[in-house]
């Protein structure tokens, strides 16, 4: 929208009145040159320590000007005013409409593509600038006159004055609406580069401690003979339990998981509304009470074993396995469904020959993400494999260690080797979380553009 | 085809014999119904043995402190067989309420960002990043949290502290900032942040583009376009996501273990030392408890698994209810 194309005006006084009242435009440059003006003489006199009267008053005036100049500089007129009931009553022709910029070249569709994105202008920049110094000036002012010490609370006033700044000064060059915009669009870039950076220190925190140390004697040594100051040692006894345990899991859980898909999309029986109710239920079950049901189901009779720890896995993994299952079922469309009965197929060859081949791939990703979040649960496993320091390769025959409880264990030990030791397992936690991704994409992303080239 | 039968029956060409599909189910199908049927009844197995053996085991506990007592005290005391777990409800509520508080409108924020405001390019893989932090285990996130974050929320606590000072939950006097609530809560945001975006954004992707592009064209601001069409569409996934992660929230151990100092009693002041959380004070005392104790902390998880029962069932009450109405 130009701002000299005339705006109709309401019918209010003002608009008969040609001559300009006082509105915000004129009191906000004011009050901005004050605040700046006593910013900076703030700033110079507190923070640089310049104690020199006429220099500070100078330099305040000459802020102060400056600020009023520039504001009047920015300023752009108001759109002139029409009064609509002369316009009606045909006293009054509305003033032409000005084109405000010949088009550089001629028009054609290779060229007059949609552009969300406005042309980016000094202006805009000179706008994000000024709010940020007042923000900066109003930061430090309030530091100086509260005697704030801490960093971080000088970045949240920086950051809330230059938000109110910065609202102020584009209300005034344009309107209310594009003033939340782009304080909107302010705050979701922050929000953006907080969480993304934050999330990437993380990942890169864990790397960083993990990645010294490790190197192929994590695979082929356990925790059995190294004492808690002695180098060496690995944690193959973990790796062993994480793949069994897991790989016990997985075995027990994806085809029940998929035959429920199955039921509840398939089927659709009498019991599926309650059934999706209690997958819900399910899906929300805190891990540490999977453990202790395992705990008292199995624990309590047949002592800690990775087998319990297992079950503990799949009581995890089911909910979440099934309802991703259930959706790449829904994705089967129903042509080859219908094609499928009317060919007289019953309705198992119809599942077995077209559903589930149909959905394999979708079926995998679903089973590979259920792992990848199983592998990392830590809680159940405290009441269920309970943990050791030796090699355990038989899943049903006492305590057995895995590569989470592996990392808790020694994290809490206040000794460097052993943290050293936790951090790496949390890095090789990591890599495995990581492949099982990359391999789900891969799967998913293969399927897709299988099925891009069938349609 | 009753209509016509009586003129077919006079005249008996093969082709007008009126075809009628059956559909009886073969033995293999039968056979197909109950399979299935049997693998579906699993989830319910597991809830009513869960709920079943955690009542049974919780017994002598229950039996020792009394029920009325367990729910509305803040002891605990083996020794005398005396349990209360108010106080360590009240935590795990207050811990998952901060980190509601800063992780559904990060989330949302976040979503709309690689959505909306993003640059195409990096759409693609921040989507990637995102689901891949969504399955990182959470004591990757406490371990992070205790050597890494902790030392830089302290100034931020104290901020709030010093500046809030007016609301009774947020003041403090000199007292140790570590392992506080709010700490933990902060962790805990970070931890299902991920998942808050993650069903977000898939939502929010759904929305029709040409709506979209609609409100801009009739002249809307982006914002203005968000406020008017992403998140009238995209509202109960975002109702739905959040309750999702609340119920995460409430049963969050590992990470909250590492970070928080434990107390029985309930700390209102979020900002200082000591806190309640019934997962981890089940992970942290399980391992070298007796026999009374065990079943005191099986009871305490029998209470956990009915709060966030409870709050998976009025998510669900919530978002059918938000359906009905449009």
């Amino acid at each position: 929208m130009s701002k000299t194309e005339p705006t109709l005006a309401k019918r209010s006084s003002r608009a008969a009145a040609p001559e300009r009242t006082l509105d915000t435009r004129d009191v906000l440059p004011a009050i901005a040159a004050v605040t700046g003006a006593i910013c900076v003489a703030t700033l110079s006199w507190a923070t640089l320590g310049w104690h020199s009267v006429p220099g500070v008053t100078i330099v305040t005036l000459a802020v102060f000007v400056a600020i009023l100049t520039a504001a009047e500089f920015v300023r752009e007129e108001p759109p002139p005013t029409v009064d609509v009931a002369a316009v009606e009553r045909e006293e009054l022709t509305p003033p032409p409409l000005t084109v405000v910029r010949e088009p550089e070249e001629a028009w054609s569709p290779e060229t007059d593509r949609p552009r969300r994105r406005r042309a980016f202008r000094g202006v805009d920049l000179a706008e994000g600038l000024v709010a940020a110094l007042s923000g900066l000036a109003v930061a430090e002012l309030v530091r100086v006159v509260i005697r704030m010490q801490s960093l971080v609370g000088f970045a949240i006033w920086w950051y809330a004055a230059f938000l109110v700044a910065y609202f102020l000064l584009v209300r005034d060059r344009s309107n209310v609406e594009a003033a939340v915009d782009r304080v909107i669009t302010v705050l979701v870039w922050s929000v953006g580069l907080l969480v993304t950076s934050v999330l990437v220190w993380m990942v890169a925190f864990v790397v960083a401690k993990g990645l010294p140390r490790l190197s192929w004697h994590f695979f082929t040594e356990d925790l059995s003979t190294v004492g808690p100051l002695t180098p060496g040692g690995g944690g193959k006894h973990a790796l062993i339990g994480t793949l069994e345990q897991v790989g016990i899991a997985t075995i027990m859980v994806v085809p029940i998981a998929i035959l429920t898909a199955v039921y509840l999309h398939e089927i659709n029986g009498r019991l599926a509304r309650p059934i999706r109710f209690i997958t819900d239920a399910l899906s929300g079950l805190p891990s540490i009470v999977a453990g202790l049901l395992i705990f008292t189901v199995v624990v309590q009779g047949h002592g800690f074993s990775g087998f319990a720890a297992a079950l503990a896995l799949g009581v995890l993994m089911l909910p979440t396995v099934t309802r991703a299952s259930e959706e790449i079922l829904r994705t089967v469309p129903d042509t080859l469904r219908e094609g499928s009965l009317a060919l007289g197929a019953p309705r198992w060859r119809l599942v077995r020959s077209v559903v589930l081949p149909t959905a394999v791939a979708g079926l995998v990703t679903a089973a590979i993400l259920g792992i990848a979040r199983a592998i990392g649960e830590t809680a159940p496993m405290l009441l269920t494999a309970f943990g050791s320091d030796t090699t355990n390769t038989s899943p049903t025959n006492g305590p057995q260690s895995d590569l989470p409880l592996m990392v808790w264990k020694l994290i809490r030990e206040p000794v460097d080797a052993q943290q050293q030791r936790a951090w790496t397992g949390a890095l090789v936690l990591v890599m495995f979380v990581f492949l099982l991704f990359v391999a789900a994409r891969y799967i998913a992303g293969r399927n897709e553009r299988r099925l891009r080239r069938a349609s | 085809m009753s209509v016509d039968s009586g003129n077919m029956a006079a005249t008996p060409a093969l082709d007008d014999v009126p075809f009628t599909p059956v559909d009886r189910p073969t033995g293999a199908d039968r056979t197909y119904v109950w399979v299935t049927t049997a693998a579906a009844s699993v989830s319910l197995i597991i809830v009513s043995a869960t709920t079943i053996f955690l009542v049974d085991k919780a017994r002598p506990a229950l039996a020792s402190a009394g029920i009325w007592a367990f729910f509305s005290t803040s002891v605990w005391n083996p020794t005398v067989g005396r349990f209360g777990v108010l106080g360590l409800l009240l935590g795990t509520m207050i811990i998952a309420t901060i980190a509601m508080v800063i992780a559904v409108p990060g989330g949302v924020g976040m979503a709309l960002f690689i959505n909306e405001y993003a640059p195409a390019r990096l759409k693609r893989p921040l989507t990637s990043v995102i689901d891949l932090l969504a399955a990182l285990p959470s004591l990757l996130f406490g371990m992070w949290a205790f050597f890494a974050l902790q030392k830089h929320l302290i100034p931020a606590a104290r901020f709030i502290a010093a500046r809030l000072a007016v609301v009774p939950f947020l003041r403090q006097q000199d007292q140790a900032l570590t392992g506080s609530s709010f700490i933990a809560g902060v962790v805990v945001a970070i931890m299902v942040l991920p998942i808050v975006t993650s069903v977000t954004r898939d939502v929010m992707a759904q929305v029709p583009r040409g709506q979209c592009e609609g409100a801009l064209a009739l002249g809307s601001t982006r914002w203005g376009m968000i406020r008017s069409v992403i998140l009238p569409f995209a509202r109960n996934g975002i109702v739905g996501a959040s309750l999702l992660s609340f119920g995460r929230a409430l049963g969050e151990t590992i990470a909250v273990a590492l970070i928080l100092s434990p107390v029985i009693k309930v700390n209102w002041n979020v900002l200082t030392q000591g806190g309640g959380s019934i997962a981890a004070f089940i992970a942290i005392h399980f391992g070298e408890a007796a026999d009374l104790e065990r079943s005191a902390l099986v009871a305490a998880g029998l209470a956990l698994f009915l709060l966030t029962f409870g709050v998976n069932f009025l998510a669900r009450l919530i978002v059918m209810r938000t359906v009905g109405k449009e």
